[in-house]
């Protein structure tokens, strides 16, 4: 590559206020950027390689410590490879409780992303209040699962946990709540006209492109891939409550916000009809898997970034022999070498954030030592301050 | 009507690729696994990515006696959320696959991982660099095959300084 000339910014690996480690070389010439490369490895745990090691129940709550915001989405992929493994299907109540914790998350989730996009655009308020709303649903699952983050709800063939009939009337009150303060939120991001300027045709990820590079989640949605593992590979009680896909078509960062704030009221229908069905259907909450048959077995589950992927392989003893963890960020952080070059350094911060990437999930493989020393002259939080100065000059421009 | 068609791209798989399919599993609604030689794999993959309009959700590289078994897992999300894996074994002696992330861009990260993970070398990659492991990492040191071991490394380390 004809890269020699052109300067370079590199971005990471590791920074105060960066939150994970991860990064980026930013080829420029002058404001523009003409190519990304991406350097990922820095937050290895083994976790396939430990797996491999632990028994069938240890293995969920390894995987759940994968990520710690999507903290329940690959204990489910996991749980519907180990069922598809075992031939094992689960009691309906177990599959109502299931889609209630899957999409409580979606919905904190997206709040986080967003609070995160205002704070890149220089919108502290919007930080501030989006993250105030989503406090109530951290509450929320400390009371029916008795942590704010890891559950530990689910388990090989079911739930560990029962939510009561009486903690039912709270879950409503929250989410009533919670879906007046989205909706206006959505109102006020969608009708903001800087806002508008800072992110419609910005990054745009086209329908080819996301279909090539396999992209998942929100970030193929918004570009008018209509996929949803949820609807395509029913599992738990997707197939049970009414509720739409959202999709975009335009692929720009616009579009992937929009994705995502749609997204979080139609999780709230999807949680209010398992309520009403929670009341009606009682019984067991798991079944008991007594051995695990050799052989293979694959599950999905779509986390709030797009379909998380597991494979587990058995050889009929008590630990698997192999596990496969495909996070949704590993297809979709390559989406960023097309979305990014031809655009401005300032908006390559909120670019980069658009796909909502999650780096402990995608690299989940062994220990990494990092021994780069090489000096850094621009960092992530200059690229923040180069974003939100965009946005200052943009409203004195506009008179707000 | 989804069902229905479904069963169609099943059929249209085990049709078009009946010269190249080796064995075929169907482990459970819905999951699919078949095995082809190791220098079909171009094709298979570029029929069912580009004809088929599958989606490549990832491969996985498995350590076995036998070789490095890798499958390769496509998903039709349109016609009944499908999965299907596609197997093929490569020995340890001649340890060469042909790459697909020339027609699949998605499929570049993890052929990179397989690659420095279970030291299976993707031939035709366009980018073949390490991509988890620092540079100072051994080459010929495979994390994920069985007889690797975490001491051989500290060890060795060591008795560098």
């Amino acid at each position: 590559m004809s890269n020699q000339r052109k300067t370079v910014i590199p971005i990471g690996p590791y920074h105060p206020l960066q939150e994970e480690p991860e990064y980026f070389e930013l080829y420029v010439e002058g404001e523009k950027v003409v190519d990304i490369d991406i350097h990922i490895g820095y937050n290895h745990r083994a976790i396939e390689q430990i797996g491999q090691r632990m028994s069938w129940d240890q293995l969920i709550f390894l995987v759940e410590r994968i990520c710690g915001i999507c903290s329940t989405s690959h204990p489910i992929a996991n749980c519907n490879a180990q069922e598809d493994l075992a031939g094992v299907e689960i009691p309906e109540r177990a599959k109502y409780i299931r889609s209630i914790v899957g999409e409580l998350e979606r919905i904190h989730s997206h709040l986080l992303w967003l609070g995160l996009a205002g704070h890149f655009l220089g919108y502290n308020t919007l930080w501030m209040w989006v993250w105030k709303y989503r406090e109530p649903i951290l509450e929320l699952f400390e009371h029916i699962t008795g942590n704010r983050n890891h559950y530990a709800m689910m388990r090989p063939g079911g739930v560990r946990r029962d939510i009561k009939e009486e903690d039912i009337p709270y879950l409503t009150k929250v989410l009533d709540e919670a879906e007046k303060k989205i909706e206006m939120v959505t109102k006020a991001a969608l009708d903001d006209p800087v806002l508008a300027v800072r992110l419609k045709g910005v990054g745009v990820l086209t329908k080819e492109d996301a279909i090539k590079y396999c992209a998942v989640g929100p970030t193929a949605r918004a570009s008018g891939v209509a996929i949803d593992v949820r609807r395509d590979d029913p599992y738990a009680a997707y197939d049970l409550v009414e509720w739409n896909v959202i999709t975009q078509e335009e692929g720009d960062v616009f579009a992937k916000t929009v994705v995502r704030l749609l997204e979080c009221l139609e999780s709230i229908k999807i949680i209010r009809q398992c309520l009403e069905k929670l009341k009606k259907v009682k019984g067991d909450i798991f079944v008991k898997i007594k051995k695990m048959p050799p052989g293979e077995g694959k599950g999905h589950h779509e986390a709030p970034r797009g379909e998380t992927f597991h494979y587990v392989r058995s050889d009929g003893s008590n630990n698997p022999i192999r596990v496969k963890v495909r996070a949704p960020t590993y297809v979709n952080l390559p989406t960023c070498k097309v979305t990014v070059p031809g655009e401005s350094i300032a908006d390559a911060a909120i670019i980069l954030a658009s796909i909502d990437p999650c780096y402990c999930c995608t690299e989940r493989m062994m220990r990494v030592i990092d021994k780069r020393t090489g000096k850094i002259e621009l960092d992530g939080n200059d690229l923040v301050r180069f974003s939100q100065e965009k946005t200052r000059k943009l409203r004195k421009e506009l008179g707000l | 009507m989804a069902k229905e068609k479904s069963v169609d791209v099943i059929s249209r798989v085990k049709e078009s690729l009946k010269d190249k399919i080796v064995s075929w599993e169907e482990k459970s609604p819905r999951r699919y696994y078949f095995t082809i030689k190791k220098a079909d794999i171009v094709p298979v993959a570029k029929y069912l990515f580009e004809k088929l309009g599958a989606r490549f959700i990832t491969a996985s590289g498995v350590d076995t006696p036998k070789g490095i078994e890798i499958l390769y897992h496509f998903s039709f999300d349109k016609e009944g959320g499908k999965v299907v894996s596609v197997r093929l074994l490569t020995p340890k002696q001649k340890c060469e696959v042909e790459s697909i992330t020339p027609f699949i861009p998605g499929a570049g990260f993890i052929e990179r991982e397989i690659q420095e993970l279970l030291g299976v070398k993707f031939l035709n990659h366009p980018d073949p660099r390490p991509l988890l492991t620092s540079e100072d990492w051994p080459r010929d040191k495979f994390p994920l095959r069985t007889d690797y071991r975490d001491t051989d490394f500290t060890n060795e380390k060591e008795e560098n300084k």
